[in-house]
C-alpha cells in the first residue's frame, strides 16, 4: 500500500431517525478508486459502529444503497467520489421523499406500496398448464416493455421527483413505469386494470414532465417517456380508440 | 430554489411554464378590468393607455408577451411530448421553445417602443 | 390531484387556446406601433361579431385552463388541502369568466 493517507476527505453524513437529525463531520481517507458507498462503510468500520445504512450487492444489481450525495439522488455503489466532488468534501444524506428509519436508511414502504397501486403485481394470463403465451422479441409492444424492464427499484427517480415531494398521492416515476411495461406485456392478465390504476387518484396525470426521474435514473431508463406512454394510452381508451 | 437536482433544462423549462402561467393568470383581472373601462369610464381607459407609454410600462408589457409567448410554446413542447410519437430531442425542444418565445417577445419590444 | 377529467380540460382548453393566442399576439405587435388609444381599440373591435367570438372562446378556455393550473400550484405549492383548492378553482374560473365576458362585452358591444 501506497501512503495515499495523507490525503483525506472531509465527509458530512446525516446522523439521525424519523424524529430529526444532523450532518456530522468525519474525515475518511482519500483512495483510488473509492465509491461513496465505500466511504459510507470506512466511517461505520472505522469510526462509528452506530452509523446506519443499506447495501446488499455492491455491483448495482440489488438497488438498495441509494442515498443522497452532495443534494443528488445516486446509487452509491457504483458512484465513484471523484466524479461527484471537484473538492475533497462530500456530504451524504438519506434519500428523499421517503421517511428515516435510521441514519442513511429509509423506510422504502410508501415506494412499494404506490408500486402496488398502480398495479406492479404482476397476474398471469395463463396457468401453468396453458403453456407459454409466445412473445415475439421484436413486437413493438414487447420493445416499449423491454425497455422499462431493468429497474432495481433503488428509488432514485422516487427521490429526485419533486412532484413527489409536493403531492404525496402521487405514485411516482418507478411505479408508473413498472405499470407502462405492464401494459405493454402479453403475458400479464387484464392489463386495462392497469390503465384504470394509473389513471385513478395519484396517477400518471399529476406528472409535470420536471424529468428528474429520466436525469437521475442510474440505469438509465427513462420513466417520463413511460408516464408519457401512460398518458397517451389512456386518452386514447377514453376516446375509443 | 435551484438545488442541486434541479439544475437540468427540463426542469428549469418546467418552472418558467409554472411561473409564467401563474404571473399571466394573476394578471388576468387586470387586464380585464382595464379592458372593461371602455365601457364605464372611457376617459380613465385612456389615462390608463397614456400611462402605458412610459418606457417602464412598455418594459413590463414585453415581459408579460414573453411570458405568454414562453407559456404557448412551452405548453405545446408538453402536449407533443405526451399525446404525439416519442422523441429523444426533449431537451433541444424545450430550448427551442423558450427561444421562440424570446424570439416573439423581441419583435414586440422592437414595435412597442 | 388532476384526474383524467381535469387533464383533459387542461389540454383541450390549451388547444383551443394555442390559435388564439398566436392571433392575440399578433394583432398585440400590430397595433402597439405609434401606441394605443381607446378610440383605436374600439374601432377595431366594436361591433364585430367575429371579434366577439374570438375573445369570447378565449375568455371561456383562459378562465377553465388558469382555474385548473392554480388549483394545482395552490396544492403543490402553498399546501392547500385538495377540497379548499377544488374550492378555489371554481371561484377563480367564475371569477374570471364574469370580468373577462365583461371586458369583451365592452370592447365588443356598439
Amino acid at each position: 500500500m501506497t501512503d495515499s493517507n495523507t490525503e483525506t476527505l472531509n465527509v458530512s453524513v446525516w446522523r439521525g431517525d424519523a424524529s430529526g437529525g444532523q450532518f456530522r463531520d468525519y474525515q475518511v481517507p482519500v483512495q483510488e478508486n473509492q465509491t461513496v458507498l465505500d466511504v459510507v462503510t470506512w466511517i461505520q468500520q472505522k469510526i462509528d459502529d452506530t452509523l446506519s445504512y443499506r447495501f446488499a450487492c455492491r455491483v448495482g444489481m440489488c438497488g438498495s444503497c441509494a442515498m443522497t450525495v452532495n443534494g443528488e439522488p445516486r446509487w452509491t455503489c457504483r458512484t465513484h467520489v471523484n466524479r461527484v466532488t471537484q473538492s475533497s468534501s462530500l456530504e451524504i444524506g438519506p434519500l428523499r421523499n421517503l421517511p428515516v428509519i435510521k441514519d442513511l436508511t429509509t423506510d422504502m414502504d410508501p415506494f412499494f406500496d404506490k408500486w402496488t397501486k398502480a398495479g406492479g403485481t404482476h397476474r398471469a394470463s395463463r396457468s401453468r398448464n396453458d403453456g407459454m403465451v409466445p412473445v415475439d422479441p421484436a413486437s413493438k409492444e414487447r420493445m416499449i416493455a423491454s425497455e422499462g424492464i431493468e429497474c432495481i427499484n433503488c428509488a432514485v427517480c422516487y427521490a429526485a421527483c419533486d412532484t413527489v415531494a409536493a403531492n404525496p398521492q402521487y405514485l411516482g416515476p418507478a411505479s408508473l413505469q413498472r405499470a407502462w411495461t405492464l401494459v405493454n406485456d402479453e403475458k400479464h392478465d387484464d392489463r386495462s386494470a392497469v390503465l384504470r390504476a394509473v389513471a385513478a387518484e395519484g396517477g400518471c396525470y399529476n406528472c409535470h414532465s420536471h424529468g428528474s426521474c429520466t436525469r437521475y435514473c442510474p440505469v438509465e431508463l427513462n420513466p417520463m417517456k413511460a408516464v408519457a406512454g401512460l398518458k397517451r394510452t389512456t386518452v386514447a381508451k377514453l376516446w375509443g380508440k | 430554489m435551484i438545488r442541486p437536482h434541479r439544475s437540468h433544462p427540463l426542469w428549469i423549462a418546467f418552472i418558467l411554464h409554472r411561473i409564467s402561467g401563474v404571473v399571466l393568470a394573476l394578471f388576468l383581472p387586470i387586464h380585464f378590468y382595464v379592458l372593461s373601462l371602455a365601457l364605464t369610464d372611457p376617459t380613465a381607459l385612456d389615462g390608463f393607455l397614456r400611462f402605458s407609454d412610459l418606457f417602464v410600462v412598455k418594459i413590463l408589457e414585453t415581459v408579460l408577451v414573453l411570458l405568454l409567448a414562453v407559456h404557448l410554446f412551452g405548453g405545446l413542447r408538453l402536449m407533443a411530448m405526451e399525446l404525439l410519437p416519442w422523441t429523444n430531442w426533449q431537451k433541444s425542444l424545450a430550448a427551442s421553445s423558450i427561444a421562440l418565445g424570446s424570439a416573439v417577445a423581441c419583435l414586440f419590444f422592437l414595435k412597442v417602443v | 390531484m388532476l384526474n383524467v377529467r381535469l387533464y383533459m380540460l387542461q389540454r383541450l382548453s390549451a388547444l383551443v387556446m394555442a390559435p388564439l393566442v398566436v392571433g392575440h399576439i399578433a394583432v398585440m405587435i400590430v397595433a402597439v406601433q405609434g401606441g394605443l388609444t381607446t378610440a383605436e381599440i374600439l374601432s377595431r373591435t366594436q361591433g364585430s361579431l367575429w371579434w366577439m367570438l374570438f375573445y369570447g372562446l378565449f375568455v371561456i378556455a383562459v378562465s377553465v385552463h388558469a382555474a385548473i393550473g392554480l388549483r394545482v400550484v395552490a396544492y403543490e405549492w402553498l399546501g392547500v388541502k385538495q377540497k379548499l383548492s377544488a374550492l378555489l378553482s371554481i371561484i377563480v374560473f367564475i371569477g374570471l369568466l364574469i370580468l373577462g365576458m365583461r371586458a369583451v362585452f365592452a370592447v365588443t358591444l356598439s
